[in-house]
């Protein structure tokens, strides 16, 4: 599932409106500052929020629907606002074989969400990354920025409950590989 | 180049070298000095916390010991890696170092004289008490060109790397003219280490014959391939390598500006080239009049935004320029119209890194290196089922199968090699039949791979090629992106009937269908990324099609990989009665015992995670897969079908 994004009130909308102004304001109005701009109001915001998409585009003096296009061309930009914990499945070459695609089952299986999704109550977002380069710990789970070494799906659960997060192995709810 | 005559650059260069040497003399001279690789590979391991050790410890007992952080020694197999230099004694590496054994080098080795044998991987220089570098077998083989810095400086000190040899050959290079530059390149047979192997000397000089006052130099640093990590790991440990080499190329060109396209996921990487480019600026080697000299040149670094597409040149240029990353049709190509429209080179970050080395020891050098066609080192990134994963730096022409046997010490766990997976998503797999094969640019062109970006998968007989072959054409059809029809829809065509291949439908007839998309999507895309894109299949028909036919006529998995065409079991007869391990194992409690205490997979609720099969302790060993999950026994007792046996296989 993912979520919508929020309905936002007068005074979020202007929050971000300003944040990204002060963002812009330190970029020249050309169009190859877009993604470094982009990039910078995500890393501050969580995501790019409608508000600030328009923003940026009045201030390029590009389209609106041409900074949509980049957003939605890169895989690394969300226009959704992230869950509190990042889980990233390290789907890469080594990982994959030795398994990768199990652990991503575990995980799809556990919090109930396909990847580049994040959980109802906004804990978690599951995605996959490719090779984080500890290809020697694979499989790779990459936690919250931090990369675990070989997640299997017991790990998975033990992760899980470290967040404090239940496990429901009655789970009959299979999540179909890949 | 003019010996001659000094020059201002010589001049400039030469005080800067001087001021270096007596920073660094200061900061380490007869002083031990213990190195931590915090390169991602060892952070992930735990570097950062045996770095903390170390620190505390010589702060807490006031040791004056330098505690530095270096890279990637290229044996990412054993992070975390230390290596303890005491004045007056060999350099000594340990691996697998953890801070409760980072305390004891420091009780022992460094306050004491034991150097702890049990933790050494090896000695630098040859002694009488420990095994060193040189008594390894891949000693033999190997040969550290671009490699040669990384674990022994530390990338965010641009002293140290000048000391080491930095930054000599852009002052020797300012004083030569451009054009004997592009000359000593072109003489050297330098070819482009991202992918398609072109001529670097003969890329500077079209660019540098294209008409017109501005001009672009750009690194490509976004590899792409998810399963290789060279790029990173030489950004990660000797920055300053590539940037001199691009500062090198800018002035053989004509440049005045550059730009660093980086991966986004690489932070560590983008963190040392941002306070690598910071110090070289400061120091003059970046900027107006460098050196003296009437060469301006700066570098800018840019993320990319995760896009493998991006990492075609120019796609990457469409990038930069703050579009989507969408290749368009070469010709023109970026030398002659790059980006906004002026004359631009893009170059690997290996292939940059090698240039300095050209320049210092020249051309015929590095021609004597390697092959004739493809001259200097092959560096690879080891991964999969291999015992040795790291890097890898031979002369081209050594045989895969002295990289996979000699330097990568062979296959663990005693299993049967398959096929090594060479190039990643562009490129193929090969069989051992291959394994004699030379390697360099042509010779794996003709066996279906491809150099690529280096990176190397080690496979055995329990990977799957048809899953293999779906994995790599997933990847590539989530990345194409989409502008021309061959490689949109015929990734995911071919996406499609892999995937069925591997539910175990499928006619035989849509392997002849496969191979016939597979050839056109090859001959009809835009860019590399479809032409390149069939490659795994084309590979894999071509060396593995009895699996293949396995998977479609008797619904088989013969290497009991592909999920949906195998099924987990009990052997009965091995299931010790009194043992629980299985059960508690299971995610999804789809495990339970019978009458008799003997435990039943229900085989309506197993996802085939295969964790029981880890549980099962080894003097039992009860555990099996079976292909076709048909082979399952209905009554649970005994094995259905004992005439046609099923392929069975356990652990071990
Ligand atoms: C889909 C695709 C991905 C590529 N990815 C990379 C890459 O990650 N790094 C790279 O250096 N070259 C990559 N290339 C090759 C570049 O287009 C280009 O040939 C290369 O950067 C030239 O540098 P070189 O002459 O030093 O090899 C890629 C090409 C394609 C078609
Ligand atoms: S493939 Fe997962 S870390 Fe390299």
């Amino acid at each position: 599932m993912t979520i919508p994004e929020p309905e936002k009130s007068l005074e979020e909308q202007n929050r971000i409106i300003q944040e990204a102004g002060q963002i812009l304001s330190g970029f020249s109005r050309k169009r190859e500052s877009l993604i470094p701009i982009l990039q910078q109001v995500q890393s501050r915001l969580g995501y790019l929020p409608r508000e600030a998409m328009t923003t940026i585009a009045e201030y390029l003096k590009v389209p609106a629907i041409d900074v949509y296009g980049v957003v939605t061309f890169y895989n690394q930009f969300r226009l959704n606002p992230p869950g509190r914990h990042s889980i990233r499945v390290c789907l890469g070459t080594a990982c994959h074989m030795k398994g990768g695609y199990i652990t991503l089952d575990a995980w799809k299986r556990r919090l109930k969400i396909n990847p580049r999704e994040t959980t109802p109550d906004r804990e978690f977002d599951l995605d996959t990354v490719a090779c984080v380069g500890c290809c020697t710990m694979a499989p790779v789970t990459v936690v919250d920025n931090k990369p675990e070494a070989q997640v299997e799906p017991t790990k998975v659960d033990g992760i899980l409950l470290a967040f404090g997060h239940p496990v429901d192995t009655k789970d009959k709810e299979k999540s179909e590989s890949r | 180049m003019n010996p001659d005559k000094p020059t201002a650059a010589a001049a400039a260069f030469k005080e800067l070298k001087e001021r270096a040497g007596a920073q660094l003399t200061q900061l380490t001279h007869d002083k031990t000095v213990i190195m931590v690789g915090t390169a991602t590979c060892g952070c992930a391991a735990g570097a950062l916390e045996v770095l903390q050790t170390f620190k505390d410890e010589v702060k807490k007992r006031n040791l004056g010991c330098a505690v530095i952080e270096v890279g990637c020694m290229g044996h990412c197999y054993a992070e975390p890696m230390v290596i303890i230099r005491k004045p007056n004694s060999p350099g000594v590496c340990y691996a697998h170092v953890n801070p409760v054994i980072a305390e004891r080098l420091v009780n022992e080795y460094i306050l004491g004289e034991n150097p702890c044998p049990e933790f050494v991987l090896a000695a630098f220089e040859p002694n009488d008490i420990l095994p060193s570098f040189q008594d390894f077998p891949r000693s033999r083989y190997e040969q550290k060109i671009i490699l040669q810095n990384c674990g022994h400086i530390e990338p965010t000190k641009i002293e140290h790397y000048i000391v080491a040899g930095g930054y000599i050959a852009l002052a020797k290079a300012l004083e030569a003219s451009p054009e004997n530059i592009i000359e000593e390149v072109e003489k050297s047979g330098l070819r482009g280490r991202g992918g398609a192997g072109f001529s670097t000397g003969q890329k500077w000089r079209l660019c540098r014959q294209s008409p017109g006052n501005t001009k672009y130099v750009i690194c490509n640093a976004d590899e792409g391939d998810p399963g290789a990590f060279i790029d990173r790991a030489l950004l990660e440990s000797d920055p300053h390598s590539v940037i001199e080499g691009m500062i090198i190329a800018a002035y053989a060109i004509g440049a005045r500006t550059g730009y660093i396209y980086v991966r986004a996921e690489y932070p560590l990487a983008v963190e040392r080239l941002e306070i690598a480019l910071k110090q070289a600026k400061k120091l003059n080697l970046t900027g107006a009049h460098i050196l003296g000299s009437d060469f301006c040149f700066n570098i800018h670094l840019f993320k990319g935004s995760g896009a493998f597409v991006c990492g075609e040149e120019t796609a990457l240029i469409a990038s930069l320029e703050g579009h989507a990353g969408m290749p368009h049709h070469r010709p023109p190509y970026p030398t002659t119209h790059g980006l906004h429209g002026k004359p631009t080179i893009v170059n690997n970050v290996k292939t940059l890194a090698y240039v300095r080395h050209i320049i210092n020891n020249g051309a015929d050098w590095f021609a004597g290196i390697g092959t004739k066609k493809s001259p200097g080192t092959a560096v690879f990134a080891l991964a999969g089922k291999i015992v040795n994963t790291g890097l890898v730096e031979v002369p081209m022409g050594t045989t895969l199968r002295q990289i996979i046997y000699d330097v990568g010490s062979g296959i663990p766990g005693g299993k049967q090699f398959k096929a090594v997976q060479i190039g990643g998503p562009s490129g193929g797999c090969l069989p051992e039949s291959a394994l004699d094969l030379p390697v360099d640019f042509n010779s794996l062109k003709e066996a279906g791979a491809i150099m690529g970006s280096g990176g190397m998968v080690v496979l055995d007989e329990d990977d799957c090629m048809v899953e293999m072959a779906r994995y790599f054409l997933e990847f590539t059809q989530r990345e194409s992106c989409g502008k021309c029809t061959f490689c949109r829809l015929g990734t995911k065509q071919m996406l499609e009937i892999l995937t069925e291949f591997t539910f175990g439908k499928g006619r035989i007839e849509d392997l002849d269908n496969l191979e016939r998309l597979a050839e056109e999507v090859k001959a009809g895309s835009l860019c590399a990324l479809g032409r390149t894109a069939p490659n795994p299949i084309l590979t894999t028909l071509r060396y593995f099609r009895q699996e293949y036919e396995d998977h479609i006529r008797l619904g088989k998995c013969p290497a009991l990989m592909c999920q949906h065409l195998i099924a987990y079991y009990i052997l009965p007869d091995k299931c010790e009665r009194s043992c629980d391990a299985c059960i508690g194992s299971c995610t999804v409690e789809a495990i339970s015992p019978n009458k008799k205490r003997i435990k039943v997979i229900d085989q309506t609720q197993c996802v085939k995670c295969g964790t029981c099969l880890k549980a099962c302790p080894p003097q039992y060993n009860a555990i099996v897969k079976l292909t076709p999950p048909s082979e399952v026994p209905n009554d649970n007792s005994k094995l259905k079908n004992q005439i046609s046996k099923p392929q069975i296989k356990s652990k071990n």
